[in-house]
């Protein structure tokens, strides 16, 4: 017994108490342990209230077995006797899973989802429409027809590819980057529009900024703008369809910066130990506002962090439709039949400033976004394999590329010139039912734009 | 004339802090006798009883068989009843599973499955932002947050995300099916972090409902209302009186109205309001009025903090019709204090004394 021991005794010598004995007793057998059955014999001695409890002291207590193998609840490992630190890897990450060269040909012939020349074009087209719908709108604010926007440039492919694997009934939680979903499940120009502009027609009811889509009938949970909010609500929802025996899974997607957020953490915790059936769909565009990732983490991005919490997770070339398209389908198979959570993080290029708020010539180059614009976009890539296909051709594309413009003006158009809706509803849907004082407030209004009505645009609401 | 209060005090033995077990294994009880010198003589005073008395309502006997219970089980009655009522609902949170810390979910897991009763790990935001997906979808969630002091990771999934989830997207998504439970108030000595009131905070968050019992009865009654509300509800349920309040307490479901106060008194002189705990304090100083300065005191319970039943305490017309200033009884702009918590509470000696200036105001 080393020093520690004879200290304890001596401190606990003026105590006469059989409890010291048999405290000074119990220390010993953990010090050393290897007493056996010695020391477990002195717990036993009589008086030594507590220890014993009420056990007679002939019967022997079972331990577990005193060989030599961690016994620790927090930690399934091996003892090891090397000081050693876990090299973090970021110089040689997790690989990043693709389908198609940056030319559009198929690299390992196996991996060809074998998509149908009808759903292959329906996803050119998704992308496409998509990136005319970005064009007008971005351009409309810029002349102060809406107030603000959010393009999709170089990200299209996350988008589409995710989308197409998805079941129609999957519950879609976004962050503001996803429009693409909403497109490839066939949501209409005008509502887009209209949710842009805040009118009559806006299902919204005009209560957000743009680009804070939602779609009930599409299963699309409506944006909001704090980031990474959705993340365990996304975790929810999937445990609910679980529990519902849905064969329904949730997709929650969110971009690098919105990683760091600590709604993320909890959201990939949760859903690991509480076994949900969720696809968590990263998309790592290389920033955030003007934030690289350089910045924004040290470690090997965010598929790194998957396994981490104990959740399978997969990195892939996000401007890669077929390898998106690929790790969604088989993700999404395994999430339903295993109920467990999968990660993707979908390597891509946000090639447009942030936001119309935004100018990104102030923190990045012309020439770094013309690369991505130039060398590696989905849209691109998908075309070059339609064009080897047979299954597209540059009069097709022409032709295409004029009837997309002309549906978009035509809803934009249309969006611009109706109304906006009645400034009633700036009350309701506070609550399910209106509260009295609320509806007190809105008499006050009312009586208010009798008075004062000139000052308001009331022109352009709908009475 | 109105005196608000909102800070509760009293002994109770916290044994879900676990102070008492913690420094060595379960079954060193019988050490810490013999270890100690007796306390003589100039030894710290004893442990202050509370400084209030629960006072119970009259036997409700509207809704079939009663029994006899206590806060925390008023509490696990309501939750059986919506669970036993609605396959959809669950309930979560830290330590759950095993009965809750303050073990108002006993015997709910075994009941009604693994599924349904669990725990999650510990992280608050978590909990709040995993109920709100779950209301998302329908399903009736129950999220616990083990004190309210520590809602406030949860501030931003409350106040940005459940409280403006319908009205952001139109209607066409809600989270009305989420209620949120938390331990509220002092307790004797949770000093800074077991011991917050934390419903301002949240008074001016416009989609939430924040409710407030002063009894198992009515405990049970609001709870049930909130978990069927039709809106994101937050229930702060008064820790002190987990095992000090007892009453008879119906056996069947039923619900008490949100959003209406209760004049628990009638009265002439002056108007008190208080929620929770602090009930039972005026209920107190109503005596003693009634005794040493012959006042007539109403007492009216506000019960839902937000949105609040304005027409039952005051009109808008009534600030010319008020003889005194309105008086606000609370602890001190300081963080809760432990060792001074007898100092720091609104106890009935300074709503007395509030009362009594208005009175000769």
């Amino acid at each position: 017994m080393g020093q520690p021991h004879v200290w304890l005794v001596r401190k606990e010598a003026w105590l006469v108490s059989k409890m010291a004995v048999a405290i000074s007793v119990a220390k010993m057998w953990r010090q050393s342990r290897g007493l056996g059955q010695a020391a477990l014999v002195a717990l036993r001695r009589p008086g030594a209230r507590g220890l014993a409890g009420s056990r007679p002291s002939t019967q022997q207590q079972q331990f577990p077995s005193l060989d030599d193998k961690p016994q620790f609840p927090g930690a399934s490992a091996e003892f090891v006797d090397k000081l050693e630190f876990i090299q973090p890897n970021v110089i040689s990450g997790i690989p990043i899973y693709r389908v198609m060269d940056r030319q559009g040909q198929i690299i390992n012939p196996s991996e060809d989802p074998h998509l149908p020349q009808e759903e292959v074009l329906k996803l050119y087209r998704s992308m496409t429409l998509l990136n005319t719908m970005d064009r007008i709108l971005y351009e409309s604010q810029r002349q102060g027809r809406i107030s603000f926007y959010m393009t999709n440039y170089g990200e299209e492919g996350t988008h589409v590819g995710s989308a197409a694997a998805l079941d129609r009934t999957d519950l879609v939680f976004g962050q503001y980057r996803e429009a693409g979903v909403l497109m490839y499940r066939d949501y209409p120009l005008e509502l887009f529009m209209a949710q842009c502009y805040g009118n009559v027609n806006d299902p919204g009811k005009g209560r957000q900024m743009p680009v804070h889509y939602g779609c009930k009938e599409r299963h699309f949970v409506t944006i909001s703008s704090p980031l990474a909010t959705q993340i365990p609500q996304a975790v929810g929802a999937a445990y609910a369809a679980k529990r519902a025996n849905a064969n329904r899974i949730v997709i929650c997607y969110f971009g690098e910066g919105a990683a760091s957020e600590g709604d993320a953490h909890a959201g990939f915790n949760f859903a690991a130990t509480l076994e949900c059936p969720i696809i968590f769909f990263c998309r790592n565009n290389g920033y955030a506002i003007s934030t690289p990732t350089s910045e924004q983490y040290r470690g090997d991005g965010i598929a790194a962090r998957g396994p981490g919490y104990g959740i399978l997770s997969i990195r892939v070339d996000g401007n890669d439709v077929f390898a998106v398209y690929n790790a969604t389908k088989e993700a999404r198979r395994r999430a339903v039949a295993e109920n467990q959570p999968f990660l993707i993080e979908a390597m891509t290029y946000r090639i447009g400033h942030h936001s119309t708020s935004d100018d990104s010539s102030a923190y990045r180059s012309v020439d770094e976004v013309n690369y991505w614009d130039k060398q590696d976009h989905p849209i691109s890539r998908l075309r070059q394999y339609l064009l080897s296909r047979g299954w597209w051709d540059d009069g097709q594309e022409k032709a295409w590329r004029k009837q997309s413009r002309k549906k978009v003006m035509e809803a934009f158009e249309q969006a611009e010139r109706k109304l906006k809706p009645n400034p009633n509803l700036l009350f309701s849907d506070v609550y399910q039912e209106m509260p009295a004082q609320l509806r007190r407030q809105q008499e006050s209004l009312a009586r208010h734009l009798q008075t004062y009505g000139e000052h308001y645009p009331l022109d352009h609401f709908d009475k | 004339m109105a005196a608000v209060a909102s800070r509760t005090a009293g002994l109770l033995r916290l044994r879900a802090a676990g102070a008492e077990r913690r420094w060595c294994g379960p079954r060193c009880a019988g050490l810490v006798q013999g270890f100690l010198p007796p306390g003589g003589e100039g030894a710290a005073q004893k442990r202050r009883v509370a400084h209030f008395t629960f006072q119970p309502d009259p036997e409700s006997l509207q809704y079939g068989q009663t029994q006899k219970m206590n806060l925390f089980q008023s509490i696990t009655s309501a939750l059986d009843n919506s669970l036993a009522k609605d396959p959809t609902a669950v309930i979560f949170g830290e330590d759950v599973a095993f009965g809750g810390v303050f073990r108002c979910t006993v015997g709910l897991r075994d009941k009604y499955g693994k599924d349904r009763v669990f725990n999650t790990p510990l992280c608050e935001q978590g909990i709040v932002g995993f109920g709100i997906g779950i209301a998302v979808t329908g399903a009736t969630a129950i999220a616990e947050i083990q004190f309210a002091d520590y809602i406030f990771p949860a501030f931003d999934q409350i106040v940005n995300e459940a409280a403006k989830y319908r009205y952001r997207s139109g209607d066409l998504f809600n989270c009305g099916s989420l209620t949120i439970r938390a331990p509220w108030g002092c307790v004797g000595h949770g000093a800074l972090y077991h011991s917050q009131s934390p419903e301002a905070f949240f008074a001016h968050c416009p989609g939430i409902k924040v409710v407030i019992p002063r009894s198992p009865f009515q405990a049970k009654g609001l709870l049930l209302s909130c978990i069927e509300d039709k809106n994101p509800c937050i229930f702060f349920e008064p820790k002190i009186l987990y095992r000090a309040a007892v009453e008879q307490v119906p056996v069947e479901p039923y619900k008490i109205p949100l959003s209406q106060a209760e004049v628990i008194q009638e009265g002439s002189d002056v108007t008190l309001v208080a929620w929770g705990t602090q009930v039972h304090v005026i209920r107190e100083v109503a005596s003693m009025a009634r005794e040493k300065l012959g006042v007539s005191c109403e007492i009216i319970d506000l019960r839902t903090i937000v949105p609040w039943d304005v027409d039952t305490v005051c009109k808008e017309e009534c600030f010319l019709n008020l003889e005194a200033p309105i008086s606000r009884v609370c602890g001190y702009d300081t963080p809760f204090p432990h060792i001074f918590e007898p100092f720091y509470i609104p106890d009935k000696w300074k709503c007395y004394d509030a009362l009594r200036k208005m009175i000769n105001y």
